[in-house]
């Protein structure tokens, strides 16, 4: 979706800030939010990428006023809501409707595990790469009106296939439980020139990674 | 509970926070009776949060990242192995997991400079360096790095000359990126531990370099 978190190259966003020392949380709720959020069990009712879509989905002037993990917050919030792990009425009065309940799909001692497992979303399945390395593509210049992860500074550019990263999941139709759609990923090397026109150096150049789907060949 | 737009008071209480980025007062109180609420339910358990939080506030953060750095620049087979399988590299000295599942490795050279951002989002390679700081996810950050990265670099005191080739990694995919900073001069002699706390958290952003300067600076301390 054209939306406001596809910022690379936007301008008058002020100052960047950076915190000397800056804590891994800012407040304990932060904390709370993050783990949470990491420990419910999605039971495939929300993976990676349906959930950037649910922050991309916040109103935008809520997007770019909202901190982090207020944002991670409201996200969880109506996470809970729409798969019905927990109703308005809990929500509001705070306490459980009757009935059996449930088991955490996740304790403290499977935690360390759970962390170094992480979850790859490179797929082992044999997928024809459509490009090589050194192959000169176009960003397609599409609109999605749903998820995907490729930015509009890029769309319509020419650059280079730099390196084929291997098979991975397909962002915009995953999102949406459409499928896992594997595809090879690249990093595709645009002059900054080619972005930004002449204000550019002509010596830098940024690197996107992006999925077959995204490109095609000229 | 309220339902999370319905605002409230805002309060400017957080020190981090932009100026447009109040958070609201009752938050603290609207997820602490989220939690409870999950807990009661038995949808999360509340020992299985605290060790989520421990892990990323005790274990997990840029330190990690630095063994890596400083084991490249004294191991010359590792840095090899680092930059052809940067996540079998990384796991040889026990690091990887959620957000670093898949690594690349960038080294920065005379020649070249690497920084990494994450335009969509916040991508950032956990296991090696964290949970992201909040200024890498944004607005400014993710808005310039991509259209004035050397503006964003002299930000930050790293002047690079024009000859200089600035390359930037937009995080799209699930690809993680980390630099490998050029080792600096004048560290021949110290050793792999010493060479470790010299390495930065924004050296392997690619928003930092490690001068000399810093280096003699640690090394005279130690030595005294």
């Amino acid at each position: 979706m054209n939306g406001v978190h596809d910022m690379g190259g936007m301008h008058g966003m002020g100052p960047i800030r950076p915190e000397p020392n800056e804590p891994v949380f800012h407040a304990a709720w932060e904390a709370r939010v993050y783990a949470m959020t990491r420990a419910l069990r999605s039971d495939g009712k929300w993976n990676l990428d349906s959930g950037r879509h649910e922050i991309e989905q916040l109103p935008p002037a809520d997007y770019l006023r909202m901190t982090y993990y207020e944002k991670w917050f409201a996200r969880l919030v109506r996470r809970v809501l729409r798969v019905g792990l927990v109703t308005r009425d809990e929500l509001d009065s705070g306490h459980p409707a009757p009935g059996p309940k449930a088991t955490p799909g996740l304790t403290a001692h499977m935690v360390p595990a759970m962390i170094a497992r992480g979850g790859s979303a490179r797929r082992e399945v044999a997928a024809e790469p459509t490009f090589a390395v050194g192959d000169r593509v176009r960003a397609r210049n599409i609109h999605p009106a749903g998820h995907t992860r490729l930015p509009r500074y890029a769309r319509g550019k020419i650059g280079t296939i730099d390196r084929d990263h291997g098979v991975f999941v397909f962002p915009d139709t995953n999102a949406q439980f459409l499928g896992e759609n594997p595809q090879h990923v690249y990093s595709v090397r645009f002059l900054a020139r080619e972005l930004w026109g002449d204000q550019a150096s002509p010596r830098d150049s940024v690197y996107v990674d992006l999925w077959d789907a995204y490109l095609e060949r000229i | 509970m309220t339902h999370p737009h319905d605002g409230g008071g805002h309060h400017h209480h957080h020190d981090h926070d932009h100026e447009h980025q109040a958070v609201p007062h009752d938050l603290a109180l609207r997820v602490k009776a989220l939690e409870s609420l999950l807990v009661d339910k038995g949808l999360v358990d509340r020992a299985a949060l605290d060790a989520i939080v421990d892990a990323y506030e005790t274990r997990i953060g840029p330190r990690n990242g630095a063994r890596v750095v400083a084991r490249a620049w004294v191991d010359p087979d590792y840095r090899s192995r680092l930059l052809t399988n940067a996540t079998a590299a990384i796991a040889e000295l026990g690091y990887g997991g959620g957000q670093g599942e898949d690594m690349v490795v960038l080294e920065n050279t005379p020649k070249v400079h690497n920084m990494v951002v994450c335009t969509l989002c916040s991508c950032y390679p956990w296991p090696v360096l964290g949970l992201p700081p909040v200024w890498y996810k944004s607005a400014p950050y993710r808005s310039r790095a991509v259209i004035d990265p050397r503006g964003v670099l002299r930000e930050f005191g790293v002047e690079l000359p024009d000859e200089v080739e600035v390359r930037v990694w937009d995080s799209t995919a699930e690809l993680r990126y980390l630099v490998l900073p050029e080792r600096p001069a004048g560290t021949e002699s110290m050793t792999e531990d010493e060479l470790a706390e010299l390495v930065t958290r924004d050296s392997m952003i690619g928003t930092g370099r490690i001068n000399t300067k810093d280096a003699k600076d640690t090394k005279d301390r130690k030595g005294r």
